[in-house]
């Protein structure tokens, strides 16, 4: 995937201008990637596949492997593996859907669809997940036991434990509030999804100058001004650009009226609405904003790493790298859980089969996005772009008629021919023998 | 040299560790006084780096007690060690490949602002130290996987020589360097000796010993051959001690 990536390296003007602009150059392959998977399906589809609906389709699908996809890249850059995470998502959707369904509703003697029975849901179902992933992390961290082995079994145990705790059923959810999570249910509007992203563009400009001062401060090299504008103008641009294209996708008439009936009111004649940004891409957003700044700016992130590229290093430095795993388990089933959630609250039910084979798609993002299963290397931005890679590649394919086993053929070879590329460009570039 | 007036800064009194059976260390005592440097010897597998390891915290000893100070200091881990000012010097070169040289001095007690790590903070802290003890060193920014063996030694030195050590393992810090870089190494050893510091020096290079040391701890199969002053012998008693495992003729009392 990154190859584009690769064939800008050769002009040598071209090159200085990166190194100027300190863009990732791994970063830039993956979005040229990207560009070049859009590009394709527009012409393909004749502009639909970059349209305000698909390009809200593909970010609400990307979201719970996405989401998954940050915690795995820790997973993996601490030298281990999860591959126990789409039967951890189906757990804690199993619980949450049997929580908020019938034992809650039962033992507060409340309605289903009560705020609070949704709420208690929830922090339930982020509070086993995030057991889960601690009680992997302590047999893989505290017992030694490989974390293959453990979360091979644990794929399918927790597989099944999800088939007996809703005994096999389906569990269908129709509370709104839930629904909220999933994606086209729960949009914030135009207005509210515009404040948003120039609230974030100003948070992205403050960021950059802050980060230069404080060079500045200790007397470091900095960026030249024009360079530090361009990428500031990049973000920004990109931030608008998404905001505002999702702010162009209208909502059904059909289904605006029916909310205003809903409300025991009338639509007004010629009324319209956008569905804007997505919660649930929201909560992405967040979640991988707040794991690049647990990976760049806490001990935590900076142990992960260290324990990743010399475990023996990290230990005689004084890291408790046993209970590092434990946590680094922990949050991956946190953030099982909250795809869990976002999935079911998608697909309006918990069936058997939600997350199925979801963790070979999770390991792939990750992959895709330049984590090394070696350890001690990788990103959260190149494990959202990763899944976006893939998503888009699916929606595209889907879209112009590809059979969905050509269509996994094309993603399993894009995984192998991406790990190929980085691993030509590394050598290349003299990082590895 | 006359020291037994004084505390020792580290004494390992009859320390034991078997793995499975065999007596890598067996019954050792070794000491070690402030301003001073000990040399551990022995060939591969005599045990030396096993002993020294209960020390550092890598290994957990079986038998036996670890005195700093006088006082009577239970070591279980790396952590209890750095507790105690101990700080050690790998052979293996004990950094993050994937990390800077900043992140690696400053591992596992990393200088935060805001409960944020500071890495602008650690990396002045970093050149500061660094233009002290290695000036020609510029690669800041880059993993240390891109540095040189003797550029990665000042890195885990610097990390010694910043938290102020008291007493410093070496094991083997210039086997992996050149002559330049050997002579930098030995220079920094004085510079620390006569600030008081206590190492203990694993090497396998006698003439490094002879102009390093100023004692020297000689095993052999898991035990303790002798400890002599280097003043008073010369390199074929301690190769005759490493070796044969006798202590000198003229010392044998």
């Amino acid at each position: 995937m990154t190859d584009q990536g690769l064939a800008t390296q050769g002009s040598g003007p071209r090159r200085s201008v990166i190194d100027t602009l300190e863009i990732d150059v791994r970063l830039l392959g993956m979005l040229m990637a990207f560009a070049a998977v859009a590009l394709v399906f527009t012409i393909w589809t004749g502009g639909t596949f970059v349209g305000p609906r698909n390009v809200f389709n593909i970010a609400v699908q990307t979201v719970p492997v996405a989401i998954m996809a940050c915690g795995m890249v820790f997973v993996i850059v601490a030298r281990h593996i999860d591959l126990s995470v789409g039967s951890m998502l189906a757990m804690c959707s199993a619980v949450m859907a049997m929580s908020q369904a019938q034992w809650l509703p039962k033992l507060f003697g409340l309605a289903y669809g009560n705020p609070v029975i949704l709420v208690a849901t929830i922090l339930i179902g982020l509070v086993v997940g995030t057991a889960m992933g601690a009680l992997t992390g302590w047999l893989v961290g505290y017992q030694r036991i490989p974390s293959f082995i453990v979360t091979l079994g644990g794929l399918f145990v927790w597989r099944n434990v999800n088939w007996f705790t809703t005994n096999g059923q389906s569990v269908s959810l129709t509370d709104p509030n839930l629904l909220m999570f999933g994606g086209t249910e729960g949009v914030l509007g135009a207005t509210a999804s515009w404040v948003l992203g120039l609230i974030a563009a100003a948070v992205a400009v403050w960021a950059i100058i802050a980060a230069r001062r404080t060079k500045q401060r200790h007397g470091f090299m900095v960026k030249p001004v024009w360079a530090e504008t361009v990428m500031a103008g990049l973000i920004v641009g990109a931030i608008l650009f998404f905001v505002g294209w999702l702010s162009r996708y209208p909502i059904p008439a059909a289904k605006l009226k029916r909310l205003f009936e809903a409300r025991g009111e009338v639509m007004p004649e010629g009324y319209t609405a956008m569905h804007g940004l997505p919660i649930s891409v929201l909560i992405l957003i967040l979640v991988a904003v707040a794991m690049t700044v647990t990976a760049k700016k806490t001990t935590f992130g900076r142990y992960i790493f260290a324990m990743g590229g010399n475990p023996d290093a990290a230990e005689l430095s004084g890291i408790n790298t046993r209970l590092l795993t434990v946590k680094i388990f922990a949050l991956m089933g946190f953030l099982c859980a909250l795809a869990g959630l976002i999935a079911q609250a998608r697909l309006q039910s918990h069936g058997n089969d939600i997350g199925m084979l979801e963790e070979l798609r999770v390991i792939a993002a990750a992959v895709i996005g330049g984590t090394a299963l070696a350890g001690g290397v990788g990103t959260i931005y190149g494990a959202v772009l990763g899944a976006l890679i893939m998503q888009s590649l699916q929606s595209g394919m889907a879209m112009v008629g590809v059979d969905t086993p050509f269509q996994n053929i094309v993603v399993g070879l894009v995984l192998v021919i991406a790990v190929w590329v980085d691993i030509l460009y590394r050598k290349r570039l003299g990082l590895t023998k | 040299m006359n020291q037994s007036a004084r505390t020792p800064l580290v004494e390992m009194r009859d320390i034991s560790i078997s793995f499975g059976g065999i007596k890598a260390v067996d019954h050792v005592s070794i000491d070690l006084y402030p301003g001073e440097v000990v040399g551990l010897l022995g060939h591969n597998g005599a045990g030396k780096s096993t002993l020294i390891k209960c020390l550092s915290g890598a290994y957990q000893k079986d038998a036996g007690q670890i005195l700093i100070n006088g006082e009577e200091v239970a070591i279980n881990n790396p952590r209890d060690a750095r507790a105690q000012n101990i700080e050690t010097i790998y052979q293996t070169l004990a950094l993050a490949d994937n990390l800077d040289a900043a992140s690696n001095l400053f591992l596992g007690r990393e200088i935060k602002r805001n409960g944020l790590v500071d890495d602008a903070k650690m990396e002045a802290e970093t050149r500061k130290i660094m233009g002290r003890l290695n000036p020609n060193f510029r690669k800041f920014n880059v993993p240390v996987s891109a540095l040189s063996g003797g550029q990665r030694q000042s890195v885990a030195i610097a990390r010694a020589v910043y938290f102020n050590a008291k007493i410093l393992i070496m094991d083997e810090p210039t086997a992996a360097l050149g002559p330049h870089e050997t002579q930098m190494v030995a220079e920094l050893i004085q510079e620390l000796k006569a600030q008081g510091l206590g190492i203990f020096l694993i090497e396998h290079d006698i003439h490094n010993v002879m102009k390093l040391c100023d004692r020297a701890s000689v095993m052999k199969n898991g035990q303790l051959v002798g400890t002599v002053n280097v003043n008073e012998v010369t390199d074929d008693d301690i190769l005759g001690m490493i070796i044969l495992g006798k202590r000198p003729a003229h010392l044998a009392a």
